[in-house]
């Protein structure tokens, strides 16, 4: 009885609490929802302490303001969208605006390169905030305390769980998108001379990769106006079967255009494991070297490359 | 009917395609270009296509239909223009159009059918000069 007696006490002050509410505090137990929201300063003031006090405080990444604030954020949405009914029940919309606050910080925290137990301490640093904050409030009944403390904990560890799987989601995203950026940059068309185009290719030829190739090479043709291309693949590891059938492709699809294909850079190994895969490639032009596809190229273009003699006087 | 206009210019016909070809409209040009090419006694076909967005494996095979029709009839034709999502999309379909030459522009595709029909005549030049030796 005790407890309840500074629980009313704790209630009486909040103004705002009808008095229908105020009757149904009374006849329950000690609810965790309801100390949450009676304690809310004191639970903040307590994760704060906890937080700048952790070891793995970065404060390179993040202002003590900054992380105030999202703190607050996330105590306020989870004080202010929650009902006692919904306290234990994940799935329920009421906590929709929380676990998106949350999953807000986690992606933020993932994209500033924050470790996952540094981020995984935002939650646990509540949690035993919360714990805390219970402890003083429920004091020797150790059977409440107990069981408070598995509903807190029960709802801090789903939270947990939600925040690690958006982290490892964030962290994903930036896979991604630098798989995209290299994936762009590693595709560069380079433009030779007038009418001639050439494409080195490092790095193994995907599917995915070589339909980024074709489009940027067609692409740039159209926009260049070139007649020739020239497809350098000495960059390129290994010739299977399947990377033949992609470049063969887009020679195919040069042509379509317009525009003829030359592909340079051919190492030896490579003709041999073209050949033994019986590959036929015979009505591609391929050059051993960049140069000599060149040399080709102006030589279809009539246009010849000469020393100049020496200046005469 | 929808008809696709064929100019004639000089020894060559011209073909622009404006619309997106239907299946019906295809089949059409098919008809009335071959019937010119042996009207006119042209020796070359330019088909411009920098207009068409859209193909499948149907109009694809028209295209192909079309030059080895015109190669009969001896005519060379040259597809111009084609966009680089068409291209991509006949090569993945199967259709690398093979015997259709192609050019980037008009321009370009004109000076190669004058350039093949110059080599055609060399060569007729060349057979006559063997047959007066």
């Amino acid at each position: 009885m005790k407890t309840l007696s500074i629980f009313r006490r704790k209630t009486l002050i909040v103004k705002f609490i009808q008095d229908r509410n105020l009757a149904y505090q009374f006849t329950m137990s000690l609810n965790s929802y309801k100390l949450l929201q009676n304690k809310k300063k004191n639970i903040l003031e307590k994760w704060m302490n906890n937080q700048l006090s952790d070891e793995g405080l970065r404060e390179d990444l993040i202002s003590n303001e900054e992380l105030r604030y999202q703190s607050e954020e996330l105590i306020d949405a989870l004080v202010s969208n929650l009902s006692g009914e919904s306290f234990s029940d994940l799935m329920s919309e009421e906590w929709n605006s929380v676990i998106e606050i949350l999953s807000g910080i986690s992606i933020t925290r993932a994209r500033q390169g924050f470790s996952p137990r540094e981020t995984g301490n935002f939650v646990f640093t509540l949690k035993e905030a919360l714990l805390n904050v219970l402890q003083e409030e429920i004091g020797e009944d150790s059977k409440l305390l107990f069981e408070e403390s598995m509903k807190i904990t029960r709802l801090m560890d789903n939270l947990s769980v939600i925040t690690f799987e958006t982290f490892i989601k964030g962290r994903e995203e930036v896979i991604l998108r630098q798989t995209d950026e290299i994936t762009e940059i590693s595709t560069p068309v380079i433009r030779v001379w007038d009418g001639i185009l050439a494409l080195p290719i490092i790095g193994t030829l995907d599917s995915a990769r070589t339909q980024v190739v074709m489009e940027n090479l067609l692409q740039e043709i159209v926009d260049t106006g070139s007649s020739i291309a020239i497809l350098d693949i000495s960059g390129v590891p290994a010739v299977d079967s399947l990377v033949a059938q992609h470049l063969i492709k887009t020679v195919s699809a040069t042509r379509l255009m317009g525009a003829e294909c030359i592909i340079s850079g051919i190492r030896p190994e490579i003709a041999q494991t073209v050949v033994h895969l019986g590959i036929d490639l015979s009505n591609i032009i391929t050059k051993a070297s960049l140069a000599s596809a060149l040399a080709y190229a102006f030589k279809t273009m009539r246009l010849e490359v000469r020393k100049i003699n020496s200046v005469q006087k | 009917m929808d008809r696709i206009p064929i100019l004639r210019m000089g020894s060559f016909l011209l073909v622009t395609i404006q619309v997106d070809l239907y299946d019906r409209l295809a089949l059409t040009l098919e008809a009335d270009l071959v019937q010119m090419v042996n009207k006119t006694n042209a020796k070359g076909v330019l088909i411009d296509i920098s207009a068409v967005s859209i193909v499948d494996s149907f109009m694809g095979r028209i295209i192909g239909n079309i030059a080895s029709m015109s190669k009969i009839l001896d005519a060379e034709t040259v597809v111009v223009g084609m966009q680089p999502a068409v291209a991509i999309t006949l090569i993945e379909l199967g259709l690398p159009l093979k015997g259709v030459h192609t050019a980037l522009d008009v321009e370009k595709g004109m000076n190669l059918l004058k350039s093949m029909i110059d080599e055609v005549v060399e060569e007729d030049l060349d057979e006559d000069d063997s047959v007066s030796e």
